[in-house]
């Protein structure tokens, strides 16, 4: 069997690999989005340069410090998390009594200042970023190559998905969770520190971007237009799936990254503006998304 | 348990639980009470009786610090309450049922029972709460609005039950609720109050509020008006029926 549909295999798969990976990077942004938009009711478009952020905070911890792709992975979300808990701190809550478009040009503007700063500093370039020797190679499938690392990327991906629904669905700090996105003021009420828990929730939100960062570091170069380039696809998975739902952004994102790409299989001329296809047709279909509650 | 008339540890010298002084409270720019006095003792249920608009949502939420602004003096067991947040007078020990019940839709009704942390020793324990309310157990793994208005009330007072508040807040629990379901939070009041809990009931039906008080205030116009003992409420229905009009 070399052709489905007359499609030579290896290609298919090849795409469709490729389309799962980039879905794994749609599902672990638009879910960091989603909880904080449920949560703090503001859009946050630094979210792209937070995601670039994790992928140079990996690089410098690398070649700075040298720490490598393993301590990146626990130390970076948690640096950037930190940013992040500071920018709420310091700015963000100031907004929460104002409309929402003041959100969403504060959290624009700094996106574009970081991403400023660091093409400044880093030039638009790119840096290389080694695979882990313990990810490097790969598995023959019979039917593929799969190289270890995006394997990795995928399954990893996964297991965040899972665990951060886990937590919001399942355990009483995401009871709290979901109860402060419907009525915030009664949770205080009943003794929730609630501006405490908005705070830490964005750093939540941050330290995803950036964890999805520095799995990207060994995939893509590690440049300041990285997250600008990906985050206008997440926007469209997060209107497609539905603002605030989590489960709708992990499903839409691996789906609509597959769609994408056996949609550069069949249609290669389509690919890059299929998912912008779907979100018109889905906003005039179903306004509040697939799975948004209207 | 305490027989109700227990003073509570750190009340005032006095021996209100609550003290509520010249209390004055706005939203945004609209200035809603103008001077509330009240006080309430350890293990009394007192009412908070008015027309709408008078006030008495606003009441409660002031003491919760949930309004835009708040003037004057609210003291809870000896402690200031004016410039507190919301959660920390919670941890005083105070337990608030709001009048939309405020049941959350996205959990399901042990999750919305177990929701409020528990802030002190004392409260019910689960089991207790299953029989004073057995529906919301044969109903535990329903989504919390899918209830009815009777087990949505019955579940908004349940899980302020659990946290070891000693004074409740409840906001008209009756209603727009079947008179049978009344009669069964009536006696679910009665019940909280043999075992010493201190509740300010606000309420539109005096009917029902003489069944479950010790004392009554009247409330208008964002002032507390009148006070009458339940024992005298005969004695005054005229003048009760005047304020609230019916
Ligand atoms: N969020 C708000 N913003 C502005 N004004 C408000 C707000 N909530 C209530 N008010 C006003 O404050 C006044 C008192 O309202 P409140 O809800 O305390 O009355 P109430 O005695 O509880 O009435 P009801 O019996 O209808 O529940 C009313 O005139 C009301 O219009
Ligand atoms: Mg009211």
């Amino acid at each position: 069997m070399d052709e489905i549909f007359g499609i030579p295999a290896p290609l298919l798969f090849g795409q469709l690999l490729l389309g799962l990976i980039n879905g794994a990077f749609y599902a672990m942004l638009s879910l960091g989005l989603a909880v904080i938009f449920g949560l703090l009711n503001i859009i946050n478009f630094t979210h792209g340069a937070q995601f670039m952020m994790g992928a140079f905070a990996a690089w410098m911890l690398l070649n700075w410090v040298g720490l490598n792709y393993w301590v990146a992975l626990i130390l970076v979300p948690i640096i950037i998390g930190a940013t992040g808990v500071l920018m709420e701190w310091l700015m963000i809550r100031r907004l929460y009594k104002l409309d929402h478009l003041y959100g969403l040009l504060l959290t624009f503007g700094i996106g574009l200042i970081v991403e400023g700063l660091f093409r400044n500093e880093f030039g638009s370039s790119g840096l290389p970023y080694q695979i882990p020797p313990q990810l490097s190679g790969a598995w023959d499938l019979g039917f593929m190559f799969l190289p270890v690392y995006r394997g990795w990327v995928v399954a990893f991906a996964l297991v965040i998905c899972l665990a951060t629904w886990i937590v919001i669905e399942k355990t009483r700090l995401g009871a709290y969770l979901r109860a402060a996105t419907e009525n915030a003021s009664l949770v205080q009420a009943f003794g929730i520190n609630v501006p405490r828990m908005v705070t830490l929730t964005y750093g939540a939100g941050v330290g995803l971007a950036a964890l999805a960062g520095v799995l990207a570091a060994p995939i893509y170069s590690v440049n300041p237009q990285m997250g600008s380039n990906l985050i206008i696809v997440v926007f469209a998975v997060v209107v497609i799936g539905g603002m605030g739902s989590i489960l709708g952004s992990v499903i839409t994102g691996f789906g609509l990254g597959v769609v994408e790409g056996l949609t550069k299989v069949f249609w290669p001329e389509a690919s890059a503006t299929v998912i912008f296809v779907i979100m018109a047709i889905v906003l005039l279909a179903r306004p509040a998304g697939l799975f948004g509650r209207a | 348990m305490a027989d109700g008339m227990v003073r509570a540890p750190g009340a005032d010298v006095t021996g209100e639980l609550l003290a509520v002084r010249r209390l004055e409270a706005w939203y945004g720019e609209s200035h809603v009470l103008h001077g509330v006095d009240l006080d309430i003792r350890p293990g009394e249920v007192v009412t908070l009786l008015g027309r709408n608009g008078a006030g008495k949502t606003t009441t409660l939420r002031a003491v919760m610090g949930l309004v835009g602004r708040r003037a004057g003096s609210i003291r809870y067991a000896g402690r200031e309450l004016i410039g507190v947040r919301p959660d920390v007078i919670a941890r005083a020990g105070i337990g608030y049922c709001p009048e939309e019940r405020g049941i959350f839709a996205s959990l399901d009704v042990t999750e919305n029972l177990m929701l409020p942390p528990v802030v002190r020793p004392g409260g019910l324990s689960i089991a207790e709460i299953h029989d004073l309310f057995p529906n919301l157990k044969e109903r535990a793994g329903s989504q919390g609005t899918k209830l009815s208005g009777g087990e949505q009330q019955m579940l908004a007072i349940a899980r302020i039950l659990r946290t070891g508040a000693k004074l409740l807040l409840l906001d008209e629990p009756s209603e727009g609720l079947a008179p049978v379901i009344v009669q069964q939070i009536g006696r679910m009041i009665r019940e909280i109050k043999a075992r010493g809990f201190t509740v300010l009931l606000v309420e539109q039906n005096f009917r029902f509020a003489q069944t479950v008080a010790d004392r009554h205030y009247v409330m208008e116009h964002g002032r507390i008006v009148d006070m009458v003992a339940n024992a005298e409420l005969a004695s005054s229905l005229d003048r009760l029926h005047q304020y609230l009009g019916v």
